[in-house]
Parts: C-alpha cells; structure tokens; sequence
C-alpha cells in the first residue's frame, strides 16, 4: 500500500515532543523485558516496540476531558496519555502504589486522573465499553472523544462489530484506532481475515475510515487530528487503521514459529524512531548532542520509574478482598 | 515412557486423528503458533490446516461452527484458548450445545469436544485466571471432564469424542509440565467414574484438576502427622460419581472438599450438598470445604497465593475438622 506523502515536520519542540515520546515508551518497555527476566515482572507482558508511533502520535491530539480504552498492550498508550511512569512501573511490579494498587499488572493499567479506562485482556472487550463512554457523553451533552484501541485480531470478534453499529446507529463521539500489526499471536491477517482491507470493511458500516502508515508518527498525529476534529464537530464516529509492526514477540512466551527473522528485519528498517529522527536532522532540528540530552532525559524518567517501584510496598494480605464491592459510594 | 501431560495430550489428539477422519482440531493459534500453550505443536505439519485449522478471534463464531460440524457429520475437537475466553461462546455453548438434542425431542445429538486451559496461579490478573468448572457442571446436556492425570489426559479424549453428545475437557494450566511414566500402551478411560488416588482412613479430600495435586501433598504432609487422607479425584464434574463419593465418606466419616472456584454457588457447595444428602448420618464432623477466596485473582504474587486454596489451607481445614481446632493437640 502506498500512502500520502508524509506531512511537514512540524516546528522543532513539537518535533522533539514527539521523538521523546517514542524514546519513552522504548526505553520504558526495554527496562520492562529486562525486569521480566530479573522476575521483577511476572505474569504476561506485551511488548509496544516497533509500534511506538501509534500511541506517540495519535494520544496527543486528545484533549485531558477525553477518554482512553486499551488492550493489554498499552504501556505505551498509557505512557503517551501521561500516567505517570512511576506509577505504571509500580503497578508492573504488583506494588500498592501501582495506578491500579498492583491488582491489575501490565495488562490492566487504570488511571482515572487521566481518564485511562483500562487496559483490557480480553480480545475487543474493550469496544463495548467505550461505545458505551461515548454514550454517555453524548448524552450528558459533554464535549468528549472517546478513542479507543485495538488490534487486527480484534475484528474478527462479534464485539467489534456490534460497536461499530451502535457507534454509526446512534452517530457517538468514538475513535477507532486499530493497530494493524499483521498478526493476531501468531495467526496472520490474512489466516483470520476474508478481507484484509481493515479500514475498506470499517466503511461498510458508514463512518469515515482511512489507513495510515502507522510508522510514520507525523502521519499518524494528521490523520488523528483530522478524524477528532471532525468528531468534535459533530461527525459521528471515525475509524483509523493504523498500519504498523511490532518488533517483539507477542508475548515473553512466544518461540515466534510464523514469522521470518527477514521479515521482521525488513520492517526495522521502517522503525519509526530513527525515520522522525533522521528527518529532524535533515532539517537541522537534530544533532547528536541534543538526541544524546533527550536520552539521558528519558533514561532518567525511566530510573525514577524503577526506584519508584523499587521502594513501593506490597499491599497487605489482609485487603485481599477489598474492591469487590464499592466501599463508598463509588462514582458521584 | 517418561511424558509430560502437555504430551499425553497431543498423543490422545494425534491418535484421535489417525482413528477417525472425521476428528479435526479447531481454535485459535492452534496451528502455525504452534498452540497457545504447545499442545498441538507439530500437529499442523502432520495434518495440514484443514485438519489443524486456525480460527480467527471468534469464539461464539468457531465453537458454533464446530457444533455445526459436529451436527453435520464430522467429530470436531475445538479449542478454546482459556475459560477465561469461553465467556465469549458461552451462548452457543449453553444455548446450541447443551440443548439441541432435548429441543429438537431428541433428533439433534451434537457429538463435539470442546478443550480449554483453566485456573489461576500464573500472576495473569483476573481476566486470565478464572475456574468456571463448576459453572459448566451446571448445565444439563453437557460433560465436563478434569483430567489430573498423565492417564487422563492420555485417555479421556477418545472416550469424549465416542460420545454422542458435548463434552468439554478442562485443562488446567499448571498442569501441562507435569511430568511422569505413562505405559506405552496408556489408551482410552472411562469418563464416568470418580477414581481413589490415594487410600485414607480418616478424611477424605475430594477434588478435581489441579486439586487432585495439592490434595495428594497435603495428604503427604497429613501423614507425617498420623492422619490417614484419602484422595478422590472426581475427574468428571457432570454427572457427579455421588457414589463415589458417599462411599468415600463412609469410609473415613469426614469430608474437605477442595475447589479453586469460588464458594459461592461453586461445585463445592453441591458436592457438599450429597454428602448430607446421602450419608450425613456417617459423618463425625460437618463438611468443609477449601475453595478460592471471592475475589477477582490479583496480579501480585502473595495475594495471588492468598486468594487460591494452597496445600497447608488444606492441612489447616483437615486439622481442624479432626481437631476441632486448627493445630493438633
Ligand atoms: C477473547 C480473547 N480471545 C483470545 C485471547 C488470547 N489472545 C490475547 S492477545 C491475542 C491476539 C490479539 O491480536 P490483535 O487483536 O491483533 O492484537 P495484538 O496483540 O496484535 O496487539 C490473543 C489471541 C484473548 N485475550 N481474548
Ligand atoms: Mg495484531
């Protein structure tokens, strides 16, 4: 597929915004894999590397009075949405000072402060809920967008599809951002899908739906503020597919039997971090110095964020059952 | 032969496969993945994707074709990744699966295999970690099977699909790297009876799936005390072997259930309900039961631990039902 050409770089702190956003989550989630192995970090861990424009890009463009909904492959939505590192860290070490008080791990990662309705495990769970948070904006008569994010997989569930309708019937302010990775686990697109053309099937349900080369990050934040802006005004629900990659297995687990080291290969050489970088420096935004300040930038927010779960404590065995039922009384 | 359960597993679905061209294998993953947790490893090259047929994320849309399949001739096996994914199904599973046969006045039989992963233990969080066993064993028109056996998992396959009728194989999760000596000629068991897996004179431990692995360390501990367990895996959750367990209880005149699942409403509470039934007159102490705490599973590991039954909550609840209280005297 051949996309529109790239759009301008923006002006150089917007551009240096964007990189160090995907120079977070990257160095967050190399820090997250290397805790995995020191066992810091149990259970499942999905990795975002390779698909770091798609979060870095498209978050921004959201206002604080909107709403997120995610996968289990969210620390680098939740990171580009502004939940504290600190405080996603903590909840990957199971720590009482988690965003989730550690009950959730890296799967389930909450954050009311900054409207971050979850990280979800189950495949597509997620879309019903936020069909549902769209409703009740548009009900209530707020001025929020609700952007909600999931994978290829994800469309082959029923779920995808009876939100897709209701969020066309009933015109909701909702964005479907669809993470186009080529694989749900190890079954390729085209193993799951009749149709491959993610966003040409979004059209059949009579909202606005275009791809988006999901590695460039400049592409990714334009067609973004395209789709909420025409939300905003009153456009109905709009639906992204954002054609991207991920470099990691899909899990810790995963021996990787279905697909090429070529392949693989063949698309780190599209990573979207060097393609924005190389660019600013053509444009003379970018040097060596100023990407090594930016690193040292991330690297320390990255350290804090482990020290910071490093010292957390463990929520005592004697609150095991508490937040079954609500303790006040809940929500206003 | 020295095997593990993950590879008894695969050798009951590769015989299953030679015996009967009409058994496939469908689910997601289940083929170029290699299977979510390996257990169809290799089969895809052996079979192809026909037979080894990877599914897009559907789970109401393949376990509908499946029980379509099976009404149309053939003897499918398919896989659910996790329970935890089930719930996704669980209306073609209760509605279509479990009914048909009575609803069409005895016309449709459905002669399928469902196969899924259960349990907790892992630190995957809630979303991950359910035992809905007891659930299942709730509806007419299905069986439910919990192999905790290397045998078990060996057997039970061939006998389900010989079945006319739905049967859904439960997994749990910590099992498949139980290692152990299968016979080289290990084939298919029954799936109507609770088996004793260990004699007993003063309690009986009854349980399923992983249950049956804790019980029988628990019963190693209990010994060490002087307190004789007696081990029954029930290994088929409906229909209940109730004479199994009646007759267990008559010999030991004491009861501790155990079940992952939770208290409430869980399997535990209608096991416990035939004891009184059936032999409350030979019971020396009330029934007890140790089950998972009402709790969505946490991620961390001590609440983890704390929120699902451990082999010294099991010691505990047989010290005290002996006892009277929970240390011995
Ligand atoms: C309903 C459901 N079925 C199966 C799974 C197991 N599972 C977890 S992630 C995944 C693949 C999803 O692929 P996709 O939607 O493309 O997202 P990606 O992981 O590629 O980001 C599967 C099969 C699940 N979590 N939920
Ligand atoms: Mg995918």
């Amino acid at each position: 597929m051949t996309f529109p050409p790239s759009p301008p770089l923006p002006d150089e702190s917007h551009a240096r915004a964007l990189l160090r956003s995907m120079i977070l989550i990257r160095r967050f989630e190399e820090k997250c894999a290397e805790l995995y192995t020191r066992q810091k970090i149990r259970g499942f861990l999905h990795l975002y590397i390779g698909e770091e424009a798609v979060a870095a890009g498209s978050l921004p463009v959201l206002e604080p009075r909107d709403s997120v909904v995610a996968t289990y492959r969210e620390h680098g939505q939740a990171l580009a949405r502004g939940v504290p590192a600190t405080t996603i860290m903590a909840e990957m070490y199971g720590r009482k000072e988690g965003c989730a008080r550690g009950r959730g791990g890296s799967m389930h990662i909450f954050d009311a402060e900054t409207r971050f309705y979850g990280g979800n495990a189950i495949v597509a769970g997620g879309l019903p809920l936020a069909a549902g948070l769209a409703l009740a904006a548009q009900m209530k008569g707020e001025d929020r967008v609700t952007a909600c994010y999931f994978g290829d997989g994800a469309m082959a569930e029923g779920e995808f599809h009876e939100s897709m309708n209701l969020a066309a019937l009933w015109d909701l302010p909702l964005l479907f951002c669809c993470e186009n990775n080529l694989y749900a686990m190890g079954t390729a697109l085209a193993i799951a899908h009749a149709e491959t053309d993610l966003a040409l099937r979004a059209t059949s349900y009579g909202m606005p739906a275009w791809a988006v080369d999901g590695m460039d990050v400049l592409a990714v934040e334009d067609a973004t503020r395209r789709a909420v802006q025409s939300i905003r005004a009153g456009g109905g629900p709009h639906f992204l597919e954002f054609r991207t990659y991920r470099f990691r297995p899909h899990s810790m687990f995963d021996p990787e039997l279905y697909r090429s080291r070529e392949e693989v290969s063949e698309w780190k050489k599209r990573d979207p971090i060097p393609l924005l970088a190389d660019r600013m420096r053509q444009a003379g935004m970018l040097d060596d110095d100023a990407l090594a300040a930016l690193e040292s930038e991330v690297t320390a927010e990255v350290e804090e964020a482990v020290t910071f779960a490093e010292e957390g404590s463990w929520e005592p065995v004697e609150e095991l059952t508490r937040f079954v039922h609500s303790e006040t009384g809940g929500a206003p | 032969m020295k095997t593990t359960y993950r590879e008894a597993m695969r050798g009951a679905i590769r015989e299953a496969m030679h015996r009967d061209d009409r058994v496939f294998l469908m689910g997601e993953d289940v083929g170029h993945y290699g299977g979510c947790y390996a257990v169809s490893k290799g089969l895809l090259e052996e079979f192809g994707p026909e037979r080894i047929r990877d599914t897009p994320l559907a789970e109401s849309g393949f376990v509908g074709a499946g029980i379509g399949a099976a009404l149309g001739g053939m003897r499918p096996i398919v896989e659910i990744m996790t329970v935890n994914f089930s719930l996704l199904a669980m209306d073609q599973i209760v509605n279509n699966a479990a009914t048909l046969l009575h609803m069409s006045g005895g016309a449709f039989n459905v002669p399928l295999v469902i196969r899924m992963a259960t349990g907790g233990g892992r630190q995957v969080a809630a979303q991950h970690s359910r035992s809905l066993d007891g659930w299942y064993a709730h509806i007419p028109g299905l069986r439910i099977l919990t192999p905790a056996t290397l045998e078990d998992a060996r057997g039970m396959l061939w006998t389900a699909l010989e079945d006319p009728d739905p049967v859904i194989i439960f997994e749990h999760v910590l099992l498949y790297n139980m290692e152990g000596e299968l016979a080289e000629d290990a084939g298919p068991v029954s799936i109507d009876r609770a088996e004793v897996r260990r004699t007993g004179s003063d309690v009986s431990l009854i349980t399923f799936g992983l249950g049956v692995v804790k019980a029988m360390q628990a019963a190693d501990a209990l010994e060490e005390e002087g307190i004789s367990a007696e081990v029954l895996d029930l290994r088929t959750l409906r229909p209940l072997d109730t004479d199994a367990i009646l007759e267990t209880v008559r010999r030991t005149h004491r009861a501790v259930v155990v079940d992952e699942g939770w208290r409430s409403g869980g399997i535990s509470a209608e096991i416990s309900a035939r004891i009184t039934e059936g032999a409350f007159y030979e019971l020396d102490a009330p029934v007890s039961r140790v089950c998972g705490v009402e709790v969505p599973t946490p991620y961390p590991e001590h609440l983890e631990r704390a929120a699902l039954p451990q082999v010294e909550d099991i010691v505990h609840a047989v010290r005290t039902l002996i006892s009277g209280k929970g240390e011995l005297s």
